[in-house]
């Protein structure tokens, strides 16, 4: 009964939340500078034209009966048709937000797979020149934005050494067999690795760009976590017991040291995928960031 | 095989390109792949805002024909439709229907697709937004292979417009029979290649239409991938991804035009500053001030390389009512007499705000820092006010732009009316500038029927603007477009990238 009620409160204050983001979003896009129909005016147009398109758009109507207008389709499953792109809105997110995902994911892990072992490598060298040396590859990891880490990485693997592709999501001759837009994970489950090779071709250079800033915080983290539990009790006894370096670090120290940097990685995930939108661009990978035009 | 650092980093990088597959530089050019700078968001060109965006007009002329074709120069030419004109008194218009042509899906092209499309962009209820030039026809019929139509109201210019924005022919059986979300999943028409394949925000992959009435394109499968970065073009052409590009910078087209295929031409766009009749601007010495105190030659050499073609009215030299005896010269002696005139000088100057986009246009903000200078010179101090383009069209439209604003203004059929009318002409939502001299200059333009007349009149509206200094025209854009060794691009005057103008060396 407790959990239920939990889930009820939970639910309630979800949809309270959004019903806000909503208000938010809808009144700020109307009242920034902008107007759609002025925006899609030909030479020549006349006042009478704005007025019969203003209206054919019901951007005639007021702020509060245009919300009501959408969010009454909204609660109705209709999140209306796009302007620009004539499909319904819904469709447009949903096909797209399977690529921004998968992106999203394959830059966490790089970040993990780089943040961790840069941590490792920094507490198994503490105190010498390695530690120095991933502080400041940390530093340096971290203070360049990762549209700029993108623009490295489409010259240095793009252009130089041509080895990954460095835009869109797919090869356009391919012939794909897909029925959901997670190319990533159905390549697989098709076992089409051919497939599943180009798509990774694809999502690299972008994923890493993504994953390089991450990794320098996991990294930080991470080490200073290590470092910590390197000072407790029961790792002095697990060296008292003759075990290695090594062993101590992986097998002792970082089950405890790891858990603040999982709940980190958790939140970072969720900022992740709302920060992929420059960097979709830059790569002309098709997630929602590039539906920006 | 001595192991070293080198060999390792060679190996790595061959076993990388065998795993991943090495992009298409050491591939031949079977399938032509264009790094394009936009993205496609609908199929239709006939409604909506992309139907009035000029920069994807190239990929739907790929896939459809427009009743008349626009040639490279500008100029008409037979398309679809043979021969057009109107009766002797102008009270119809008449249309020859080009025969034996065939939409993609094979079935035959006729003049009733012809009329149909006329009837249906002249309706409001499509949502054309060129509903006012279509709507100037009624009751559209076909007679044999010709299309008759009554003009409602007189418009020079409505061939014109069968080759500009939303002047396209779709198949009225096809259409009526998937409606408007089933065309926009298979778009068929009448053009030089067929869609075989949209990822939406990805790409689109052509097919060449071997029936195509004008000949069959020499390449057989084009892809246009959208690449809306310029850096990320730059990239895409330089590592051999892409075959063709454009608008990159020009300095990167400079440096890339020596290893690759590189044509920069003249395009139907222009930069110009609006001036509004308000404030300090209703002062004739001021705005003549401020318009010979601009360098454009030198502002054009030193921030776009030298890609652009200076321009003293809103014609440009491919337009039809382009006068090149009007000239504004660059005199900043005179331009300090006038402001003298009317008490201003360097000491005293005269101010007021300029509006511009920052990075809309190649070197927009540059360009304004470099115009205020040069003013500054002579004793005008202006306050620069960067905003978006969006804003630029609403407060234009809400006549409400700052007393200056730079802007860019295409104008593709090269009609005087489709440049200097609509920016000029009080009443259209598209001019800031109200005289009533003006006003009464341009009205009987509209429907003069005598096309010399009209023309004539244009240049005359034309130089009373650059006497009166009503506008600043500042330069004709020049459109960058670098290709593969073996690629070459006919570059179109209307900004338009068409494949089926690119062919082998």
């Amino acid at each position: 009964m407790q959990l239920f009620r939990a889930v009820l409160l939970r639910l309630a204050t979800t949809a309270v939340t959004l019903s806000g983001v909503a208000l938010i979003v809808f009144v700020v896009i109307r009242v920034v500078p902008g107007n759609p129909i002025a925006m899609m005016l030909p030479p020549g147009a006349t006042d009478a034209d704005i007025a019969r398109l203003t209206a054919q758009y019901g951007l005639d109507k007021a702020i509060p009966e245009q919300f009501f207008i959408w969010a009454s389709g909204v609660l109705h499953g209709d999140f209306g048709v796009s302007i620009t792109a004539r499909q319904p809105v819904l469709d447009l997110v949903l096909g797209r937000l399977p690529a921004t995902l998968e992106l999203s994911i394959m830059a966490l892990v790089i970040a993990c797979v780089l943040g961790g072992a840069a941590a490792l490598t920094g507490t198994r060298g503490r105190g010498t020149g390695a530690e120095a040396a991933i502080d400041i590859a940390n530093g340096v990891a971290l203070s360049i934005p990762d549209f700029l880490w993108g623009l490295v990485l489409v010259l240095l693997f793009g252009v130089l050494m041509p080895v990954f592709h460095i835009s869109g999501r797919v090869t356009p001759s391919l012939d794909l067999p897909f029925v959901t837009n997670f190319y990533l994970f159905e390549s697989v489950a098709r076992l089409r690795f051919d497939l599943w090779a180009d798509i990774v071709s694809h999502m690299f250079l972008p994923a890493l760009a993504l994953a390089i800033p991450l990794a320098a915080i996991i990294g930080q983290l991470l080490k200073q976590s290590l470092k910590e539990t390197m000072h407790l009790d029961y790792v002095t006894l697990a060296r008292t017991k003759g075990y290695g370096e090594n062993h101590v670090i992986l097998r002792e120290a970082l089950r405890n040291a790891v858990l603040p940097t999982l709940t980190l990685v958790g939140v970072q995930f969720t900022f992740l995928i709302g920060g992929t939108v420059i960097i979709e661009r830059l790569f002309s990978y098709e997630g929602p960031g590039e539906h920006g035009d | 095989m001595k192991l070293n650092r080198r060999t390792l980093l060679r190996i790595s990088v061959a076993s990388a390109a065998i795993g991943f597959g090495l992009p298409a530089r050491a591939q031949g050019i079977d399938e032509l792949v264009i790094a394009y700078n936009v993205n496609l968001p609908s199929w239709d060109p006939t409604v909506g805002p992309s139907a009035v965006n000029p920069t994807i007009q190239g990929m739907y002329q790929s896939d459809f024909d427009q009743f008349i074709l626009q040639q490279p120069d500008l100029k008409p030419a037979p398309g679809l439709l043979t021969e057009w004109g109107w009766n002797d008194d102008k009270t119809q218009v008449w249309m020859t229907v080009r025969e034996g042509v065939t939409w993609h899906d094979g079935s035959p092209f006729t003049a009733e697709d012809v009329a149909w499309n006329l009837a249906r962009v002249a309706d409001p209820a499509t949502g054309s937004p060129i509903q006012f030039v279509w709507g100037t026809l009624a009751n559209h019929r076909v007679e044999g292979n010709k299309v008759i139509a009554d003009v409602v109201q007189f418009d020079p210019t409505i061939f014109k417009w069968m080759y500009f924005l939303t002047g396209y022919v779709l198949p009225k059986a096809y259409y009526e029979q998937v409606g408007a979300e089933g065309f926009e999943a298979a778009p068929i028409g009448t053009g030089p290649y067929m869609v075989e394949k949209f990822e939406r925000n990805a790409f689109v992959r052509l097919k060449a239409n071997a029936n195509y009435w004008g000949g069959k394109p020499e390449f057989e499968t084009v892809t246009i991938k959208f690449v809306t970065d310029a850096a990320a073009r730059v990239a895409e052409v330089e590592s051999g991804n892409s075959h063709v590009t454009l608008e990159v910078p020009y300095e990167e087209y400079d440096r890339l035009k020596a290893s690759l295929t590189g044509v920069a031409a003249p395009i139907s766009d222009i930069g110009m500053i609006f001036l509004n009749d308000i404030e300090v601007m209703t002062d004739p010495n001021v705005r003549k001030a401020a318009a010979h105190a601009i360098d454009k030659q030198t502002i054009i050499d030193r921030l776009l390389s030298g890609y652009g073609v200076r321009i003293d009215t809103l014609e440009t030299p491919e337009y039809d009512a382009y006068d090149p005896s009007i000239t504004v010269e660059y005199n900043p002696e005179k331009a300090m007499e006038l402001l003298a005139a009317s008490g201003y000088g360097p000491d005293n100057p005269v101010k007021f705000k300029i509006q511009t986009t920052k990075g809309f246009k190649p070197k927009d903000y540059e360009m304004i820092q470099a115009i205020v200078g040069l003013w500054r010179k002579v004793g005008i101090e202006a306050e620069i006010e960067v905003y978006e383009i969006a804003k630029h069209y609403e407060l234009r439209a809400a006549d409400q732009l700052a007393p200056a604003a730079f802007y860019n203004w295409g104008n593709s059929v090269g009609d005087p009316t489709t440049s200097t009318g609509f920016a000029m002409f009080g009443p259209s939502p598209h001019s800031v500038w109200d005289g009533q001299d003006l006003i009464d200059m341009i009205g009987p333009l509209w429907g003069e029927k005598d096309e010399a007349r009209r023309i004539e009149g244009w240049k005359a509206v034309s130089r009373f603007i650059a006497d009166e200094a009503l506008v600043i025209p500042l330069l004709q854009y020049v459109q960058p477009i670098l290709s593969a060794p073996g690629v070459v691009v006919t570059p179109h005057a209307s900004g338009a990238l068409l494949p089926h103008l690119m062919k082998r060396a």
